[in-house]
């Protein structure tokens, strides 16, 4: 109990560590987004100052809208994370709740197969995945995008979810049922609020990795209809020249939209992470 | 009509048995308590009654309808639980409604005999609450209340007070009692609670080991126990069992004495050394270690002013003395 205050010093101490780790993981991004506003010649000479009166140009946004497409590239990205998140829970949710729920033979088998999953990165499997893309016909589509990032998402998700879904009492299920709750019912209405701040774990964990994602869009997906903003991004780098004012604009545009769905999980996720520290 | 009826009940989970043909019924209107240890498959029965639960073999009837195969909702039942198992994210009123809005009952119903059961409850003041902003009892209410509110056949208690404390539990106990009288529903009740067996129940159903050790009103479990589990599981404090402290004692039986029914007397039969005192004020409890090496306990009325390490004899009336053989169960005889 009394460790509970800590001193003075302790405090002082782990607040500086955590401050230094900020500057370090934010000092890349403020790089990156103040040379953006800067000119070719600013950006070489004193890459660490920020932008005045004389180095200040848009030159680089302008680039980037002028490309035209790059709203499509936006979308695109857009289109894949989001709707990749929302089969990675919903599917997640269900699966974890199948194994969490149900004594059924090959439970442990089934939660095990799904486990390996998280082991064996789904990149190994890139040359089978294009083949049977270009048979589907999907290669192209931002739909080959959305089903091989779900599959990449799922066994976290099935893993994380079904140890909070274990946790949910079976009282309130048991509950439900002498209520008249179809099982689907149970799963929506009252297994699926009470897990949502893991819900929102899941997507923060998998949000970051397929919005950044470089590998299977230019693999799958390369079309200037399909390309996402990572992709779309490596037009201004050339092999002998690289248009920096445009690669850090469009740099700083991508961070935008990923930030506001973070905003959006992050109150869940800061639940989540301490929901097991105040009962 | 019979609210309910159980024949033959089995119930195995893999190799362990935990149900053993289990036989029973409730008449309509009674208030029938599982009482027994942990373990003793008390809330495996329960849940079996409310379908939560399939039976390996042997039927339940609800009503007087055949119930193997009806989902628990269509039973006619409504379950309490220890846990209450309230819905966090709904409202008090939200919590009673929802089985009935399920049900498809027409909002007049609803609304009706939510307002009934809030004022049966006391609960006016808490209806737009959630559960987390209410108190241990309060929540035991509303859960009392959202089964209430279903109008089953058949109420379903999974020891619903075991998370209360003492002075709580007392009073929810009167007002389950007092409940059962307003309702003239019929109950069924779990506890491992011996006191709320006692004080609530019409008829106590024993249980120990998945199997019945006896059915029988209160008054007659305690005065007639078939058995020495029976005789030792009802009464507190527990029934003295003797093997050989009682002078003239026949050998190979188990004498049983209730700590109520010893008195000290100067010549009694048994002969022993008090090692600790309890005192309650209204009565004091001895904890006596008999000449032959064997524990009991004196419960005595008002106050006496004994201390531990006295010698002291022990005396007791032979009608109220049971006998037990080797196998625990009783011999029904006249005087030992």
């Amino acid at each position: 109990m009394s460790k509970a205050r800590q001193s003075t010093g302790a405090t002082i101490a782990a607040h500086a560590v955590l401050i230094v780790y900020t500057i370090i993981a934010l000092f890349p991004v403020f790089v990156i987004v103040i040379n953006s506003f800067k000119t070719r010649q600013a950006i070489f000479r004193e890459p660490l100052t920020l932008p005045d009166s004389d180095s200040f140009s848009l030159i680089g946004y302008q680039t980037v809208l002028k490309q035209g497409d790059f709203f499509l590239y936006f979308q695109n990205s857009m289109i894949v994370t989001v709707g990749s998140l929302f089969f990675i829970l919903l599917f997640g949710a269900m699966a974890a709740f199948a194994l969490a729920e149900y004594r059924f033979r090959g439970n442990m088998l089934m939660g095990l197969y799904l486990a390996l999953g998280i082991m064996i990165p789904i990149r190994i499997g890139t040359v089978a995945i294009l083949e049977m893309m270009v048979q589907t016909g999907l290669v192209n589509t931002l739909w080959a995008l959305i089903l091989v990032y779900t599959a990449q998402g799922l066994p976290l998700a099935v893993f994380i979810l079904s140890a909070f879904m274990k946790q949910v009492s079976d009282d309130l299920k048991n509950a439900g049922r002498i209520d008249g709750l179809s099982e689907y019912k149970i799963f929506f209405r009252l297994v699926l609020p009470l897990v949502r701040p893991a819900m929102a774990t899941v997507a923060v964990f998998n949000m970051i990795p397929i919005w950044n994602d470089l590998w299977f869009p230019l693999i799958l997906a390369p079309s200037e209809q399909t390309k996402t903003l990572t992709l779309g991004s490596q037009v201004f780098i050339g092999q002998f020249v690289t248009d920096w004012n445009a690669v850090l604009s469009a740099l700083s545009l991508a961070i935008l939209p990923v930030m506001a769905l973070y905003v959006v999980f992050s109150r869940q996720l800061i639940r989540g992470i301490t929901s097991g520290a105040v009962k | 009509m019979t609210a309910l009826e159980l024949d033959k009940i089995c119930k195995s989970f893999g190799s362990v048995e935990v149900l053993k043909d289990i036989s029973l019924t409730v008449e309509d209107g009674e208030f029938v308590v599982f009482v027994g240890p942990s373990g003793c498959g008390k809330s495996t029965l329960l849940r079996i009654i409310a379908g939560l639960e399939d039976p390996t073999s042997g039927t339940v009837a609800i009503g007087g309808d055949m119930v193997n195969t009806v989902p628990p909702a269509k039973r006619g039942i409504a379950m309490v639980f220890q846990s209450y198992a309230l819905y966090p994210h709904l409202s008090v009123k939200d919590n009673m409604t929802l089985g009935l809005k399920q049900e498809g009952q027409p909002k007049a119903v609803i609304e009706e005999r939510v307002t009934k059961a809030v004022r049966m409850l006391g609960l006016g003041a808490y209806i737009a609450r959630r559960p987390s902003d209410l108190s241990g009892g309060q929540r035991q209410r509303v859960a009392i209340g959202r089964a209430i509110v279903r109008e089953p056949k058949l109420f379903l208690f999974d020891e619903p007070l075991s998370n209360l404390d003492a002075a709580l539990r007392m009073n929810m106990r009167v007002e389950i009692a007092d409940l059962h009288r307003k309702l003239g529903a019929s109950i069924i009740y779990v506890t491992h609670d011996q006191t709320e067996a006692m004080t609530l129940a019409d008829k106590i159903v024993v249980l120990r080991d998945g199997h019945v050790e006896q059915v029988g009103s209160p008054m007659e479990l305690y005065n007639n126990p078939a058995n020495q589990f029976v005789a030792g599981f009802l009464g507190s404090p527990s029934m003295n069992f003797l093997e050989k402290s009682v002078a003239g004692q026949t050998a190979g039986t188990i004498l049983g004495i209730r700590p109520e029914h010893l008195r000290l007397t100067e010549n009694g039969r048994i002969r022993g050394t008090i090692t600790h005192v309890e005192r309650l004020g209204g009565d004091t409890n001895l904890l006596v270690i008999t000449d032959a090496d064997e524990k009991l306990t004196v419960r005595l009325f008002g106050q006496y002013d004994k201390s531990v390490g006295e010698a002291t004899a022990l005396d007791f009336d032979d009608s109220h003395a049971f006998h037990f053989d080797q196998d625990r169960q009783r011999i029904y005889q006249s005087a030992a």
